[in-house]
């Protein structure tokens, strides 16, 4: 995915322009017209909804989130050091016979280790939601667009960026239209 | 030129040109608010009155940016009094010590142990809604899950209050915690105290964090609301404070929008949002089941009668559910009624649900409870089998010829009505479909689990093996206003929630609504098509030029 910008377009008033948003009526109109964006080959657009719209990410092409995978290895590593943590506290630092019990005996040690490994899942969930969504950005180009704040009550609305490789002024409008978007409109930077 | 809308009534309706109009429904004895539907082939609608997207930001928002009722402050008042009576208590505890509370040599476990466990199992019912029920799908839980799991968190701030305040000295309750101390002393990791300690303090730190990333895009709703009515009108609004230029919107875009961590809707931000939410939820799961289970091995792995049983866990984890459920509808019920519109939200079939399932945790609690009974004949211990008989069962009137009796006959007999049979009325529908009876018996579970874990903890202390560990115990007025102080700390803070932070998850209302299927093509009925993916687009509106 081509991260340049390959041409700067400027609105009449002068403006960098960051993309181009049309609006849709119903979350049924959202996900047709994501799935003909995903096959006229757009890569840098998205899809703005009050909610999650059931199976966007398939209509939108999107790739299989990896914060599974990473909350997995963290959460796992969390509950190694969770042990590593109680083993050398009650083997090596501070050594105490309880219950006549082997100093490092793992069966004891479980009930933290699990919570260890909650305590790093948790944590890695959230922050790696955070990190692949890059937030917190309390400022972006669309926050500065009235219709567009009204996405976050009722409305649903499809953004082409400008710096996507594939994006024209008149023909990503076009499609839009096509799509069944309406109030097709510049976003400035 | 871009094109039109399509539907000019919507077009209106989205703009909220066109106000939602008021449907009165008319009361059906059987189906009650239209929700109590018996066909397994009907889906009973989530939200009620045909309410669109928008309708559901506009009530769920309005809790927040309306006044409420004038009930609001006097009630405030009086609750938010209460809670500074726990302040107090803790102060004056901290300066004279732990001599003010009724406990003593034989009961050195009382009331302080009593309110912990009865605290944090409240907050089960919390994470069981957000976690349990969302792993299995249930959507009815959207309209309570975010009122559920704020009174989880309450629940254990009161709970934490109690370990903190109760080891005598607490200015060393810091030791604690596995910290480097300058004595070089570690804690013991084979202690299921230490383990309570890790159980609860990652049980709290995990409800947060779930709670929080739940009120993201709600968060970021309010803020859009605010920045919309500034940017619509710049110098009107409330003022923070009459003599103050700040407006309460400015405030509102400012601190919604800190907290929305810049939120934008962006699905593909919702994508890895829903997997981390899942992950949550998939993890928060063993972890609820998991913290009343450490918290019983605090009983189970003692060697004292009564306590030392293997069915601890799980009869403490139904009976944390059950107590969780009791103080979710006893804080639910009074809310619907005071708030305009939340019947639509919770609707009947929300509380009868509820009421089943306290009527499911609360037979497995009888259930343990037989099961004590009878594995202490069983196990043919005298004292198990006294335990159970002279401490806690048998009434005066009962007493042999002896008379001996169980000193704290009547608190177990208050748990085992309140338990027990109060919840057996909701194998009738007519009970568990209403409002006042649910409450009714929500009120009695609330009382009852607190009895529970007094009889748990109290009675199985106050006589143990030799005459010599005999003493009873009686609660100093300090011990009840510290406990009253908790109440009032709980119901504080809930009150200061359902004012300032969204109370339903919105986003995960709006997704209920049949209005949000991507495969409803808005013709009116309202039903599912039942579509599979990947079929032939429909003609989108088709107002397009």
């Amino acid at each position: 995915m081509a991260r340049a910008r390959t041409k700067i377009y400027k609105t009449s008033a002068g403006e960098v322009v960051y993309g181009m948003m049309a609006e849709f009526a119903t979350p049924a109109d959202t996900f047709h017209a994501a799935e003909k964006m995903r096959d006229a080959g757009y890569t840098r657009w998205d899809v703005y909804a009050p909610f999650a719209i059931h199976g966007i990410d398939e209509a939108m092409g999107l790739k299989t989130s990896r914060v599974p995978l990473l909350c997995g290895i963290l959460g796992l590593s969390g509950a190694g050091l969770g042990y590593l943590f109680q083993w050398w506290v009650s083997h090596q630092a501070y050594p105490m016979v309880v219950q006549g019990k082997p100093y490092g005996a793992w069966q004891p040690f479980m009930p933290i280790i699990f919570e260890f490994g909650v305590i790093f899942t948790s944590f890695t969930a959230l922050l790696s939601m955070m990190a692949f969504n890059r937030l917190p950005m309390w400022h972006h180009p669309l926050l500065k667009k009235e219709r567009f704040l009204r996405t976050s009550d009722d409305r649903f609305v499809i953004c082409v960026e400008s710096a996507d490789s594939k994006f024209d002024p008149d023909g990503t409008r076009k499609l839009l239209e096509k799509c069944g978007g309406y109030n097709v409109d510049l976003v400035e930077d | 030129m871009s094109a039109l809308h399509p539907d000019e009534l919507t077009a209106r309706r989205l703009a909220g040109d066109e106000p939602p109009a008021d449907r009165a429904r008319k009361f059906d004895p059987v189906t009650k608010d239209g929700t109590i539907i018996d066909d397994p082939s009907v889906r009973a609608p989530l939200v009620l009155g045909d309410r669109s997207i928008g309708d559901v930001t506009r009530i769920i928002c309005g809790y927040v940016e309306q006044k409420p009722g004038s009930w609001w402050l006097p009630a405030f008042g009086v609750v938010s009094h209460v809670a500074a009576l726990a302040g107090i208590m803790i102060l004056y505890l901290a300066i004279t010590g732990v001599g003010v509370w009724g406990l003593n040599n034989q009961v050195d476990w009382a009331w302080d142990i009593t309110n912990f466990v009865f605290w944090i199992g409240i907050g089960h019912a919390g994470t069981l809604i957000s976690a349990i029920l969302c792993l299995l799908k249930q959507k009815w839980r959207t309209s309570i899950n975010r009122a559920a799991e704020a009174m989880t968190i309450f629940a254990v701030i009161c709970a934490a209050t109690y370990p903190g305040i109760h080891v005598g000295r607490m200015w060393m309750a810091w030791m604690m915690f596995p910290i480097p101390n300058a004595n070089a002393i570690w804690p013991n990791f084979r202690s299921p105290l230490l383990w309570d300690l890790f159980a609860v303090s990652t049980y709290g730190t995990v409800s947060l964090l779930f709670w929080y990333m739940g009120m993201i895009p709600d968060f970021a709703t309010l803020r859009d609301r605010a920045v919309l009515r500034l940017m619509k009108n710049p110098d009107g609004g409330p003022r923070v404070l009459p003599f103050l230029a700040v407006r309460v919107d400015t405030l509102r875009a400012y601190i919604y929008g800190a907290l929305s961590v810049g939120w934008r809707f962006s699905s593909r931000h919702w994508q890895h949002y829903e997997k981390a939410y899942l992950i949550l939820a998939g993890i928060s799961t063993p972890l609820v089941l998991s913290v009343h289970s450490i918290v019983s091995f605090d009983f189970a792995t003692s060697v004292l009668p009564g306590w030392h049983a293997t069915i601890f866990p799980p009869y403490f984890v139904a009976g944390a559910i059950f107590g969780g459920f009791a103080m979710v509808l006893l804080l639910m019920i009074p809310a619907r009624e005071l708030y305009p519109n939340m019947k639509d939200l919770i609707t009947v079939r929300h509380l009868e649900n509820m009421a089943k399932i306290i009527l499911v945790t609360g037979s497995m609690v009888g259930f343990a409870y037989a099961m004590e009974f009878f594995i202490a004949w069983y196990s043919g211990s005298k004292y198990e089998a006294d335990v159970f008989v002279y401490n806690r069962l048998m009434p005066p009137f009962f007493a042999g010829e002896d008379g001996k009796y169980a000193p704290y006959w009547w608190a177990y007999w208050s748990m085992i009505f309140c338990n027990v049979i109060s919840p057996q009325v909701f194998w009738f529908k007519a009970f568990r479909t209403s409002a006042f009876w649910i409450f009714v018996v929500s009120f009695l579970v609330t009382i009852g689990m607190w009895f529970e874990r007094f009889v748990i903890i109290v009675t199985s202390l106050h006589q143990a093996f030799v005459p010599g560990e005999w003493g009873m115990f009686f609660p100093t007025p300090v011990d009840i206003l510290t406990f009253t102080g908790t109440v009032g700390i709980f119901v504080t803070l809930f009150m200061l929630f359902l004012r300032f932070l969204p109370a339903f998850a919105m986003s995960e209302i709006k997704n209920c609504l049949p209005s949000a299927s991507p495969h409803h093509h808005g013709d009116g009925n309202g039903h599912d098509h039942g579509h599979d993916h990947g079929h032939k687009p429909a003609p989108a509106g088709g107002g397009h030029h």
